[in-house]
């Protein structure tokens, strides 16, 4: 049963990362690919209907966390309380850009909103491969199951990190290009014109130094948290995702040069689904590795809420799930095709 | 201050102003749901388009409010582990469930049917118009249920087991759904979000018509709002008031006796009308009263002997009793006012002199702001009254929050919320305000938010 929510869990931040990726990805790209108000225009058009639908897949992860695994939920969001408040305020920021942008008419005020939706996407694209770093590579737990981690420190992973060192800092810069490409890719496949060529030359720019990253990620995972191979170790098929990884990269290359535009937006999300899976699978059975000498790993076992809740959990959250699907991929389907260049005001 | 006082101020803060949001929109939803459902019916079609233009302009508004109670909201589930994570570490076996529940299958369906609500009315029909409006509402109000079976469990603990690592685990998850304090609170709470959105609704067709501008729509805002006015101020105080107060009473006498700042023990208590309490000397100071009210409102009789809280230990007694106070008269004043309202108004509209008389469109159009105090007001009547219990009888506030997270920590995250949040009003105000201006008819040129492919229809 645990293992079941543990890869609910996993699997529902995936989808949460793959979808809200694009568009936090649009946010990342939007001020260098898009330089007419019209393309500014089209971007935001492309993700427009879809870009909160998005984000409901962050809080019902969250939830989900939370029901599922309540003492994980507890030591982590109280541990990470500052960078997950900076999160919550970019977030904020972020929701109000593409609200507040499409209500005025004034160039200033779009000009502002224009940054602040780039800087609010760019940092949340770091802070969450920073949190995902963070997360593999421990942290100091107390005997209480507790910690707090001051922001910064020496910059050395070891018994006493900090949020940001160099590992951290290394998963933030991978999560800034790698969801840049993804929205590259998305602009790409949703819009005409100037702006798809331009999306398609940057992604094409943007793939050889993702490639490098990628790479280099794994020796830093095993430096950082030498632990990371052991379930690789007893379970073969873990391997599926690092493989899938490549193949995702290979197809990636080979969409940009044919112009393949689905298959390599597609090749997007599988890269981001299987870097994200690889990463569970090698941190699994465990949710919350320690560093240091006191506490000990908050894992599935210790962390899984009571039989009851479980149980009937698995029921309600199946149903749910399903219907959330639905209406997702109703939304999707209704706003299918490219967004053209020159789109007529309408909206709310 | 001490940690312990940052986490409450905090998260009382952020949740008071969370709440701002949610009342309206759930609300509205309604009231969107009833003008989409007059534009169906109607064959006159110049009655039509004007029905629809209505539920168009509501649904922009919505549209801002929903954005705003989306984004203060995910602060809200964030902040059950970040400065109350002791209380998520014991309890969240239990209320961890409805917080789920109401993510899957409330926010999901919210945001996909407000895209369509808002962008697809060319390009579905009129009748999965009406279906996309009516989800938006059904998502807004299963939203809410999840929501207050949260807060029911910890107001009053049911279907839960003390497991052996001293958390708590559900014993049934239809006991927790079925609580009846949640079915009380809910009937109770949502009236109140009715009451706000119809107040601001007919507040602005009450402006309309004193400004003499978009005077058929107005006609059209004023009397739905007081119609919906009418019938929610009713259910606030009958029955959703009285039974949640009669079970207040049995459940939570030390909350009921805060409330009315009963001291003693009486038979044949008084109701309070005003007054001063004072803590100190366990008296109301200049009261007014009218004798023998509470024990018929509690028990159904005049004699029957209302609990005071000289029979609750003193470690029990709401930990900020004026403060309750004050909340529930002003929550309870002012509902009696709101009904008194809209029933004059209510009268005038069946006798056909609403729409000029302008004595009754004045306190309409100023009387807005009022119901969003109320349903503050009672929402802080319902948590200052459990407390000093955070999950009451099992559960103390103090034993709930983060003891890593210290006290500089949690001001320095308190004043970047009030600083953030001190923009979004001026941005709300803002746009509501222009909104409002432009009226119903005003051409939309809004780009950018808005769904590309409706450039075909």
């Amino acid at each position: 049963m645990g293992t079941l929510w543990f890869w609910i869990v996993a699997a529902m931040l995936t989808v949460y990362v793959v979808l809200d990726g694009f568009d936090l990805g649009v946010g990342i790209v939007y001020p260098f690919v898009a330089r007419t108000e019209q393309e500014k225009r089209q971007a935001m058009h492309a993700i427009g209907p879809v870009w909160d639908g998005n984000e409901v897949w962050l809080i019902a992860g969250g939830g989900t966390l939370f029901f599922a695994f309540p003492l994980l939920y507890a030591s982590s969001f109280s541990g990470f309380y500052l960078p997950l408040t900076i999160v919550l305020w970019l977030l904020i920021v972020r929701g109000l850009s593409i609200e507040m942008r499409s209500h005025t008419h004034d160039s200033v005020y779009k000009t502002f909103f224009d940054a602040t939706f780039f800087l609010s996407s760019a940092l949340l694209a770091v802070f969450f491969g920073a949190a995902l770093a963070n997360v593999i590579r421990g942290v100091p737990l107390g005997a209480d199951d507790y910690f707090f981690l001051p922001l910064w420190t020496d910059w050395r992973t070891g018994p006493n990190p900090g949020i940001l060192d160099w590992y951290t800092v290394l998963g933030g810069v991978l999560a800034l290009l790698a969801l840049a490409l993804h929205g590259l890719l998305y602009l790409a496949l949703k819009t005409t014109g100037d702006l798809n060529a331009r999306s398609s030359a940057w992604a094409r720019r943007l793939w050889p130094v993702i490639a490098v990253i990628t790479a280099a990620s794994v020796p830093a995972t095993v430096i950082a948290r030498p632990d990371s191979l052991v379930h690789y170790q007893e379970h073969g098929f873990a391997w599926l995702a690092p493989a899938m990884v490549v193949v995702s990269l290979a197809t990636i290359m080979l969409s940009l040069a044919k112009r393949w535009e689905w298959r390599a937006f597609l090749g997007s999300c599988f890269y981001l689904a299987s870097m994200l899976v690889g990463a569970a699978a090698g941190l699994y059975p465990v949710l919350l590795p320690t560093v240091g000498s006191e506490g000990h790993d908050i894992t599935i076992a210790r962390a899984l809420a009571g039989p009851h809740t479980v149980r009937v959990g698995l029921v309600w959250w199946t149903f749910g799930i399903l219907l959330a699907v639905l209406y997702s991929a109703t939304v999707y389907w209704l706003f299918r095709g490219k967004v053209p260049e020159h789109t007529e005001g309408y909206g709310h | 201050m001490d940690a312990l006082t940052l986490h409450r101020i905090h998260f009382a803060f952020t949740i008071t102003y969370h709440y701002l949001f949610p009342q309206l929109t759930m609300g509205l939803a309604l009231l969107i749901v009833a003008l989409k459902t007059v534009a169906l019916r109607t064959h006159d079609p110049d009655q039509r388009e004007r029905y629809d233009i209505s539920a168009r302009f509501w649904a922009r508004i919505f549209a801002v409010n929903f954005v705003l109670g989306v984004v203060t909201g995910i602060p809200m589930e964030f902040q059950f582990g970040t400065n109350w994570s002791e209380f998520s570490r014991r309890t969240g076996g239990v209320i961890g469930q409805p917080l789920a529940m109401e993510g899957v299958f409330s926010f999901f369906l919210e945001s996909a049917f407000l895209g369509l609500l808002l962008f697809g009315e060319k390009k579905i029909s009129r009748k999965l118009h009406w279906f996309a409006a009516f989800m938006v509402f059904l998502g807004s109000w299963i939203s809410g249920f999840f929501i207050i079976v949260t807060d029911a469990w910890m107001q009053h603990p049911v279907a839960y087991r003390l497991m052996p690592n001293g958390t708590y685990e559900v014993t049934s998850f239809w006991g927790l759904l079925m609580n009846p304090w949640a079915w009380l609170q809910y009937a109770h709470n949502m009236s109140g979000a009715v009451i706000t959105g119809a107040f601001v609704v007919a507040a602005t067709g009450a402006l309309y018509l004193l400004q003499q501008k978009h005077v058929e729509y107005g006609r059209i805002f004023l009397k739905v709002g007081v119609v919906a006015g009418i019938i929610s101020c009713i259910a606030q105080i009958f029955p959703t008031g009285d039974l949640h107060g009669k079970y207040m009473a049995r459940h939570q006498p030390a909350a009921v006796a805060g409330m009315e700042g009963l001291f003693h023990s009486t038979p044949g208590a008084p109701m309070v009308l005003m007054g001063q309490p004072s803590v100190e000397k366990q008296t109301i100071d200049n009261p007014l009263v009218v004798n023998k009210v509470l024990s018929f409102l509690i028990y159904g009789t005049t004699t029957a002997e209302v609990k005071g809280l000289d029979q609750i230990p003193r470690d029990q007694w709401p930990s900020a009793l004026p403060l309750l106070f004050y909340s529930y008269h002003i929550m309870a004043g002012l509902g009696t006012y709101f009904a008194a309202l809209m029933v004059v108004a209510g009268f005038l509209l069946w006798r056909g002199k609403l729409y000029s008389t302008r004595w009754i469109l004045w306190p309409i159009l100023l009387s807005f702001p009022l119901p969003y105090i109320a349903n503050t007001a009672g929402w802080m009547t319902a948590e200052l009254g459990r407390q000093p219990w955070l999950v009451y009888g099992l559960m103390r506030t103090s034993e709930g929050y983060s003891k890593h997270v210290g006290p500089e920590t949690s001001l320095f995250t308190l004043l970047g919320f009030l600083g953030m949040y001190s923009l979004l009003s001026i941005l709300w105000i803002v746009l509501v305000y222009t909104a409002i201006q432009k009226g119903p008819k005003a051409p939309v040129v809004d780009e950018g938010h808005d769904a590309h492919t409706l450039t075909t229809a």
